[in-house]
């Protein structure tokens, strides 16, 4: 548990004297996403910026620092039998390794996102060192806060390249009494239609994915809510649930294994699959869509676009060029400015997220 | 007005009435009368030209036409702002979404909805209950205001608990640029690449651009909604009771407490049964399936009757319910009855903090000689005092807004915010100077000149100029120094 405010303040405010480029670093355990980072920039650690600052459990607000852990934070909460219900990937080595900082700039939520929200809608507030070493405070502690821009939901997807954040506060909430899986064999095309049906019934359902032929459901909530839905609905209860949701928030699960790179498409959830032949693992009720396959990022745009959503190369392949949906110019010349104001020399994470930011 | 501002105003007009319908290019004082203002009818001021543009291409050309002059631009739905956030600019534009008011699409598989800006929130629910969907954020406004302005305000509403403001519930926006650019920001998936300039964009009060199109999304109407009301003899019990119940492990779809002031107001109004004795009143509303309505509601009422509340009484029909919420949602109205004019203040607080906060309220309101009614998000901290005054006797709206302007200060220093989700406006622009440093402002600034850098959208509003706070400030600072003196004194 450590306040390293000072020293990153520092940090920042030499490399900005010394134009020095600065590589941001939680946990390492995200460096293979992005672009390939700057080989001339020093890095700025975040790892021993950690603890938490405030816990109100009857508030369900939580506020941390930035480098502290997924498995510290989510260790503090189960005590009180709350969780982090946007289930972020604990990446790393053992699931040990990934901070809160990190899970935020990447913007990483997991199975239950469609149902809880992602880390970018949980997020309250938070502080930051900008570009000129300034240690600012942006939204708050409280559920609502609509006092200026939502500068907070906005480092959501950046990759530290407006700023370094140093404190998070969260919302959490209580950890579900009961859930269930239930599983049964399913055509790819059908269960993506299945699992939006699904989706559509006031039912306490809090996952739905497809591999291998098979459709998944995960039912959380209430005791007695959860036992009379898996009754209705059809499906096998599936007893290893709670692993295979857990291996799939983490990447953990054998379709993410081997060197192939994959694909990330996030799309209109009812989207027809695109005509893209390889492995596929559908979550999000068909609103998150892993592929794995060498192609380019030009090839699968327009299978995107056509899905109503975008494609980024989350791991492995060529990362020298751009890994992210194109953006049109209007929306490059707005980023490139935001950066400039938070970052006006250009310290942070250069070309980490595109190679014009 | 000046003879040349005349002119410029008369080849503006004629300009737009090149293309869009002369008679939805309004120049004369009468027909611009009911745009002075928006909710917060005490800040007033005529715009120069109301514009009402039928298609995307129109507002286009608007923003072109504006920028390239330097006119400054207030985007309005339908004003039901309680920040004068729509209130005109005496020498710009108001640029009205009332003619966008199409529901484009909805997708009942997908569970999304298309939306033009100046459809009415409550539409939305109305249009989609047909595939046993809804729109989730339901501002107590909801009959009138629109998604344009819920989007441009981040508008909340009873079910913000459990269900998210208006940004947990977009995909995506189309927005007009300051230049008359159109872009798509956000998409059908559920998260996009770069930076989040949704979130940024949503709640951004119209500074940064125009919304045109709105894409949300819909969830399931849950099987039973049931409500719980009970009684407390104190509000430190009221929010012990709020507190427990959340600890429980159970997240209402609304929650929602009055004080003694409000259940009477509401309860003269239209007779919802409340407690007339009690000092506290909780709304308690549970959703879900059958199962799960029915374990919460046992697991809620037993909370409620462990911190001795004074009375429960749990909805058993739709009419039950609907009266029991009745009192709440009129409480405005209501307290309307009992005042001639109130004033509604939007701060929000860490819940821990509330028996305090009320506290120093009830002291406030004696010190300025100004009742003042609570109704209160319980549930996510946002409070919504109402002052009441009679704004035919002078002076009293600035003791009212005085009063107010120590409220929210109040609410920063218990570790809260001005605003919960009405914005800021013109309305809490010094208070803005409590809640961020000059640091924090700039950075604001800087900002907004990332999208508009010469400043022509809605100015005046949101954050204020440096300057501007540190004369706020000083003033402020000296009163404190005052107050404490004279308290010393007495
Ligand atoms: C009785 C009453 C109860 C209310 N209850 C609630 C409540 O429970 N919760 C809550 O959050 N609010 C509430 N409000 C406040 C208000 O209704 C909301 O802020 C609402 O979202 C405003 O919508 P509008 O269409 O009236 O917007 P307007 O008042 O017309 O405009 C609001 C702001 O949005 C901007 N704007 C409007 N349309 C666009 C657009 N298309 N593009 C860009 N900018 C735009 C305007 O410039 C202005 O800054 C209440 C108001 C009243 C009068």
């Amino acid at each position: 548990m450590a306040d390293q405010i000072q020293s990153l303040q520092e940090q920042v405010l030499k490399a900005r004297a010394e134009r020095q480029t600065l590589n941001i670093v939680g946990g390492g355990t995200k460096s293979f996403m992005g672009r390939t980072p700057d080989n001339d920039a020093a890095t700025l650690s975040l790892a021993e910026h950690t603890g938490v600052v405030e816990y109100h459990p009857v508030e369900l607000v939580l506020t941390v620092r930035a480098g502290t852990t997924l498995s510290e934070i989510e260790a503090v909460l189960a005590e009180e039998g709350q969780c982090l219900h946007f289930e972020p990937p604990r990446l790393g080595e053992n699931g040990e390794g990934a901070t809160i900082g990190g899970t935020l700039a990447c913007n990483l939520s997991g199975p239950a996102r469609p149902w809880s929200g992602s880390v970018r809608d949980q997020v309250l507030g938070l502080r930051l060192l900008n570009g000129q070493g300034e240690h600012l405070r942006f939204g708050g502690q409280v559920m609502k806060n609509v006092a200026g821009y939502d500068v907070s939901r906005l480092q959501a997807g950046a990759m530290g390249t407006l700023g370094v954040m140093t404190e998070i506060s969260l919302k959490v909430m209580p950890k579900p009494a009961t859930t269930a899986t239930l599983v049964q064999e399913m055509p790819l095309d059908s269960a993506i239609d299945y699992m939006n049906r699904r989706a559509g019934e006031p039912k306490p359902l809090t996952g739905a994915c497809w591999f291998d032929g098979k459709v998944y459901l995960r039912l959380a909530g209430a005791r007695s809510a959860v036992e009379a839905t898996a009754e209705q609905w059809e499906g096998e209860v599936f007893e290893g649930g709670d692993a295979l949701w857990q291996q799939i928030r983490d990447l953990q699960h054998e379709f993410f294994a081997g060197d192939d790179p994959f694909w990330r498409f996030s799309v209109k959830s009812s989207a027809i699959m695109p005509s893209l032949d390889g492995p596929w693992l559908v979550d999000w009720a068909g609103a998150q869509r892993w592929y794995r396959g060498q192609a380019t990022l030009r090839d699968l745009e327009p299978l995107a676009l056509e899905a109503g959503g975008q494609v980024s190369l989350f791991r492995g392949g060529d990362r020298t060029g751009e890994v992210m949906l194109s953006q049109p110019e209007a929306l490059k010349a707005i980023q490139r400015r935001i950066k400039q104001s938070f970052d006006p020399d250009g310290l942070f994470n250069p070309g980490r997220l595109y190679s014009w930011l | 007005m000046t003879s040349e501002s005349r002119s410029s105003k008369q080849q503006l007009a004629d300009e737009f009435r090149s293309f869009i319908d002369p008679q939805f290019v309004i120049s004369d004082e009468e027909t611009l009368k009911p745009y002075e203002c928006d909710g917060l009818a005490m800040y007033r001021e005529m715009p120069m030209l109301v514009v009402l543009p039928e298609t995307v291409e129109q507002v286009q050309r608007v923003m072109r036409i504006c920028h390239e002059k330097g006119v400054p631009v207030v985007a309005r739905g339908a004003g039901t702002g309680l920040c004068a956030g729509a209130m005109p600019h005496k020498e710009g534009v108001v640029l009205s979404l009332a003619k966008f008011n199409r529901i484009l699409d909805i997708d009942p598989v997908a569970r999304t909805a298309r939306l033009q800006p100046g459809v009415r929130n409550l539409a939305i629910s109305e249009e989609a209950a047909q595939y046993g969907l809804y729109y989730g954020p339901d501002p107590s406004s909801q009959i009138a205001c629109t998604i344009g302005g819920n989007v441009a305000e981040n508008s909340g509403g009873v079910h913000c608990l459990k269900y998210g403001l208006t940004v947990h519930n977009l995909l995506k926006v189309e927005v007009i640029t300051v230049e008359g650019e159109r872009v798509t920001v956000g998409s059908d998936g559920l998260d996009a690449c770069g930076m989040d300039l949704l979130a940024l964009l949503t709640g951004s009060e119209g500074l940064l651009g125009v919304v045109t199109e709105v894409t949300v999304k819909l969830l399931p109407t849950p099987e039973v909604a049931r409500v719980i009301m009970a009684g407390f003899d104190s509000i430190e019990k009221a929010g012990d009771a709020v507190g427990a119940v959340i600890s429980h492990g159970i997240i209402p779809g609304g929650l929602e407490m009055m004080d003694g002031h409000a259940i009477i107001a509401a309860d003269d109004f239209c007779q919802a049964g409340y407690p007339r004795d009690a000092k506290a009143l909780l709304l308690c509303e549970v959703d879900g399936t059958e199962e799960e309505v029915d374990e919460h509601i046992a697991e809620a009422e037993a909370v409620f009757r462990k911190l001795s509340a004074t009375s429960i009484r749990t909805s058993t029909s739709e009419e039950e319910r609907a009266l029991l919420w009745k009192g709440r949602k009129s409480a405005f109205p209501a307290v309307g009855r009992i005042s001639p004019d109130y004033y509604c203040m939007d701060g929000t607080i860490p819940r821990r903090h509330l028996a305090r906060v009320l506290l120093e309220m009830e002291k406030m309101s004696d010190e300025f000689g100004l009742r003042v009614a609570n109704v209160f998000h319980a549930g996510d901290g946002n409070l919504h005092p109402l002052i009441l005054f009679d704004a035919n006797v002078p002076g009293e709206f600035e003791k009212a807004e005085a009063f107010g302007s120590r409220i929210l200060e109040l609410c920063v220093e218990v570790g809260g915010c001005i605003t919960g989700e009405h914005g800021v406006g013109v309305e809490k622009i010094r208070q803005m100077a409590v809640q961020f440093d000059d640091r924090e402002l700039a950075q604001f600034h800087s900002v907004k000149v990332a999208f508009d850098p010469k400043g022509i959208l809605n100015p005046g509003k949101g954050v204020p100029t440096l300057k501007f706070c540190q004369e706020y400030r000083s003033i402020e600072h000296k009163q404190h120094k005052h107050e404490q003196a004279g308290a010393e004194h007495g």
